[in-house]
């Protein structure tokens, strides 16, 4: 497996052409100030040098496709191929964003009805798709809050509370909407300390972003409690949905006391992950929110379907993209959710716990140690690795390249930052026990390595296209784009 | 049970090794009063047969007509190979390439995609792409305040020619961090900004944004603006068709010392309409202003043997590690619209997407000669243009006649008086429109005749 992969640009031959992609066209009749005066310097490659260059690119990849994927937090499961195939049908590809509703009444009831199954999943009382991403969903949600706030008039509100095991986005997040994030400590058991909630709630408090399951993956017991806290002293609740697999379909977060939630389309509702994006992040928010949802959002009226804009949301707090979302995405979750329905959404969070406290029983039956031993395990769950760091040598990062070389994904490594060298383990509903127990036999088999040759460990992967990768190079040595010489600068 | 492999002898021997009794005591730690919601409201699952048939009655109630609309999303021809390469399953469902080791294939694609985005644009670096083109110029501005300290100003200087809904998404993502935008009035003549009119009094700020084409088709004087803003220590942020780029001078290239960020809607680099998304926001800066910039990041390493390879590089910008203090709380890219545009551009080439773009351009200009021909109409403005123009109607209503050429198929461009009503009520009773490559001598012909019937009903 192991072979050099070079550049598309060091197979560039200079006047290879693939003429069948691009018209013959005059030259323009512009003014030369304006003009460009060479083409840029992209590949001259042939269409079938491209073709094999990018499919034995993508042969350097693990995916769900081809490897079991337990990366906590992030719910990689199947990405059934309906969703894929329905959503790229020519006529929706085909169509203009800006063209009239009209030509866009069968994507728009798909919407429509996503809209609502969302709406009664999450326990909400008006959803919007627009958010691009659950980052940005975050975004549209603390924005909400803030104006919400701004319109009581209420503008000594300047804080928002995060949880220490929150995801870094949280934060980062509340400062981009002119918040100051205070962090909330969690207690040994992992749920939020409510002694430290209590004292840091008070008229400065614009909201509570909460994550539950908690990315401790457990799931937080006195969440009526620490709404009502957030609640008596004038803040509102944010559901981060990162988590919302653990859940879905058997507890909504409405019923929890939340007032906005995002979801992560790419995570519960199984649209693929691409690599990185594209995902969705549709928010859903109560009553006391509704006025500012992002638009556009559609309505369905007696005429047909449209879409909601300025005139019909004065208050909303804007757009979020120049169009108004990631449609293909949105159409690939209403696929799914029709394929599962009301039964199989409840049953998603069902197996995909299932799963988990498997294999926590299993791993810790074979003397792995779990960072909440009292706890049941949610949708996912963490061991800790400190004592292999401490004894043997061999780290949480260790481990995770080994497994690469089992041909396993590793599961997500130092995250969160509250566990010393742990491993958090999502398996999802969609892997069988066979793959569960393959698992189990690789940690085991990694564990007595580390015992016998920890060197072997430690300088994972073996069998991939690359060794272990020197990051810190990469960071001094910044080699960002291509270039034709060997000598680059710095 | 949809996806779910679970055999119920399993079920039995994964329970009996949890010590449960039955899943449901599994979500025991959950108390019961918040259990037992009411999911009627949501349909029974369907098969995928069933579902199959309602998808395909949806899709074929959305007839697409002629498009002849822009606006910020165009229709270009995108070769096979793109998204049967793209959705292979190795791209399609893998994740973030945080285990570098596993997954090569995705960094160094990401790795030749900010080589090229780097030359189209004519900038030393390229981000890893962000999620459109609107909220790519959002973090433009975000990341312009952040690099010019020295200007000691929030204010960004944005000019009415940028696309109006870019400005929106600029307003939503940035308006709680005390920036502002100061909107710059164009040349009601031209369709673009006089620079000219540029004054001291505009000043401080931090940046100019300069849109090219702007929003209207229109060419901007890109390097007068770009030594104005520069000379009273602006930096420049350039807003631009990728595809145009390979005809046009490209932002590195701009005045004496060239913009000092590019960004934009990637949609055109193989990316279909899509009625909106999901599209690619690409940026690229100067190596002075990296470490400012938001998203992934890509570069070359070494591994253990001294072998090529590649990882997620300057991470330090990034929330994960750096929370409340990021440079954004961005934590994705558009990975598979980049697959799509990586390749894209690998087969065209560079001297292919110069043809596309000129041919786009030459269609524009067939279109225009056609129309104006027309007794009432006219194009608004007088300035050079890429592939989209402004015409203006001497009577007819602008909405009244996209009815009219939408009754014969015809999507006929983009009615401009609801963006620009209140400041510019010139703009009253115009059109927009745009013919890129994919429209014919016999489409141009179509249009024509009947916008000639429209305006005579």
């Amino acid at each position: 497996m192991k072979h050099d992969s070079p550049s598309i640009f060091e197979q560039s031959r200079a006047g290879r052409r693939n003429p069948a992609h691009s018209p013959r066209a005059p030259d323009p009749d512009l003014p030369p100030e304006y003009l460009r005066r060479e083409a840029p310097a992209l590949p001259q490659v042939s269409e079938l040098q491209v073709v094999r260059h990018y499919t034995r690119l993508s042969q350097r990849n693990f995916a769900i496709d081809t490897q079991f994927y337990p990366l906590g937090s992030c719910t990689m499961k199947y990405n059934p191929r309906a969703c894929n195939t329905l959503a790229m049908q020519p006529s929706f590809l085909a169509r203009h964003p800006l063209a009239p509703a009209a030509t866009g009444q069968g994507l728009l009831a798909c919407l429509y009805e996503l809209q609502e199954i969302l709406k009664t999943v999450t326990g909400m009382q008006g959803v919007s798709l627009a958010p691009m991403a659950g980052a940005q969903g975050e975004f549209a949600g603390i924005a909400m809050i803030r104006a919400y706030h701004d319109a009581r008039g209420d503008h000594d509100r300047r804080e928002i509370l995060v949880p220490d095991a929150a995801h870094g986005t949280n934060p980062a997040t509340a400062v981009m909407c002119g918040y100051v994030a205070r962090e909330i400590p969690t207690d040994s058991q992992g749920d939020v300390d409510l002694a430290a909630l209590r004292a840091a709630v008070g008229p400065q408090t614009a909201g509570l972003m909460l994550t539950n399951p908690s990315t401790l993956g457990v799931f937080e017991r006195r969440i009526t409690e620490i709404a009502r806290i957030v609640h008596e002293a004038g803040g509102l609740l944010y559901y981060d949905g990162a988590n919302l697999n653990a859940i879905l379909g058997k507890v909504r977060p409405g019923d929890m006391g939340f007032d906005v939630i995002h979801l992560n389309l790419h995570k519960t509702f199984s649209t693929p992950h691409g690599g990185g994006g594209p995902g969705a992040g549709p928010v859903g928010v109560g009553e006391r929110l509704l006025p500012y949802l992002p638009i556009p959002i559609v309505a369905k009226e007696e005429q047909g379907y449209r879409w909601l804009e300025e005139a019909d949301c004065p208050q909303s707090i804007g757009r979020l993209s120049a169009f108004g979302g990631n449609m293909g995405v949105l159409l690939r979750a209403y696929v799914y959710a029709r394929l599962l329905g009301r039964e199989g959404m409840g049953r998603v969070a069902e197996y995909a716990t299932l799963n988990a406290n498997y294999l926590l029983a299993r791993l810790r039956a074979a003397g792995f140690e779990p960072a909440f031993p009292e706890r049941r395990a949610t949708h996912e769950f963490i061991i800790t690795l400190k004592r292999q760091a401490k004894e043997l040598g061999v780290n949480a990062m260790d481990f995770a390249k080994r497994l690469l070389d089992h041909g396993l994904h590793a599961p997500t490594t130092y995250f969160p930052l509250l566990v010393p060298e742990c491993f958090l383990i999502e398996p999802t509903e969609t892997e069988d026990k066979d793959t569960l127990d393959a698992f189990v036999a690789a940690m085991s088999a990694i564990q007595r390595e580390a015992e016998t040759s920890p060197e072997v460990v430690k300088t994972a992967p073996h069998t991939l296209p690359v060794r272990r990768l020197d990051d810190v190079r990469a960071a001094r040595e910044l080699d960002l784009v291509w270039e034709e010489t060997a000598e680059k600068r710095e | 049970m949809p996806f779910i492999p679970h055999t119920e002898e399993e079920v039995r021997e994964m329970l009996a090794a949890i010590g449960a009794d039955s899943i449901e005591a599994l979500f025991d730690e959950i108390p019961a009063e918040l259990r037992g919601a009411d999911l009627s409201a949501i349909p029974e699952g369907i098969g995928e047969g069933e579902l199959a048939r309602l998808m395909r009655a949806r899709a074929a109630a959305d007839h697409q007509p002629l498009c002849f609309l822009g606006a910020g999303a165009y229709e270009h021809h995108i070769p096979a190979a793109v998204w049967e390469i793209t959705t292979r399953g190795e791209y399609y469902t893998a994740y973030t390439p945080y285990q570098a080791e596993a997954s090569q294939g995705t960094l160094q694609l990401l790795y030749e995609y900010q080589t090229m985005m780097a030359r189209l644009m004519a900038m030393e670096v390229s981000n890893a792409s962000l999620y459109d083109g609107a909220s790519a110029l959002a973090e433009a501005v975000l990341m312009a305040v952040r690099a010019n300290r020295k200007a000691k100003s929030k204010r960004i200087l944005m000019p009415d020619t940028v696309h109006p809904r870019y400005g929106q998404v600029v307003e939503t993502i940035v308006r709680h961090q005390g920036i502002t935008l100061e909107p710059l009035r164009f040349d009601p003549t031209t369709g673009r900004l006089d620079p000219a009119a540029l004054s001291e009094a505009l000043l401080p700020a931090a940046a100019l944004v300069i849109p090219q084409p702007n929003f209207f088709g229109c060419l901007e004087a890109v390097d007068a603006l770009t030594d104005w803003a520069q000379a009273h220590g602006l930096l420049v942020i350039a807003v631009v068709n990728p595809l145009a780029m390979a005809l046009l001078k490209p932002p590195g290239q701009w005045g004496r010392e060239g913009a000092d960020i590019a960004c934009g809607e990637g949609q055109p680099l193989g990316v279909p309409l899509a009625s909106g998304g999901p599209y690619f926001g690409f940026m690229c800066c100067r190596r002075a202003h990296m470490r400012q910039m938001p998203g992934r990041i890509v570069g070359r390493t070494v591994d253990l043997d001294g072998r090529t390879g590649y990882t997620l590089t300057l991470q330090a910008r990034e929330q994960h590690i750096r929370r409340s203090k990021a440079t954004s709380n961005i934590c994705t890219n558009q990975g598979l619209m980049v697959t799509a545009a990586t390749i894209h551009m690998a087969l065209l080439g560079g001297e292919g997407l110069r043809r596309t773009a000129a041919a786009c351009h030459a269609n524009t200009r067939a279109l225009l000669e056609r129309l104006q021909a027309i007794e009432g109409v006219s194009p608004a403005f007088t300035a050079p243009f890429f592939h989209e123009v402004v015409l203006r109607l001497q009577r007819g209503s602008a909405a009244g006649v996209l009815e009219h050429l939408l009754e014969d198929d015809i999507l006929g461009g983009l009615a401009l008086s609801p963006f620009y009503a209140e400041r510019y009520p010139e703009l009253d009773q115009t059109l927009l429109v745009c013919a890129t490559e994919t429209r014919t001598a016999a489409d141009l012909d179509h249009y024509a005749a009947s916008l000639r019937r429209a305006l005579q009903s």
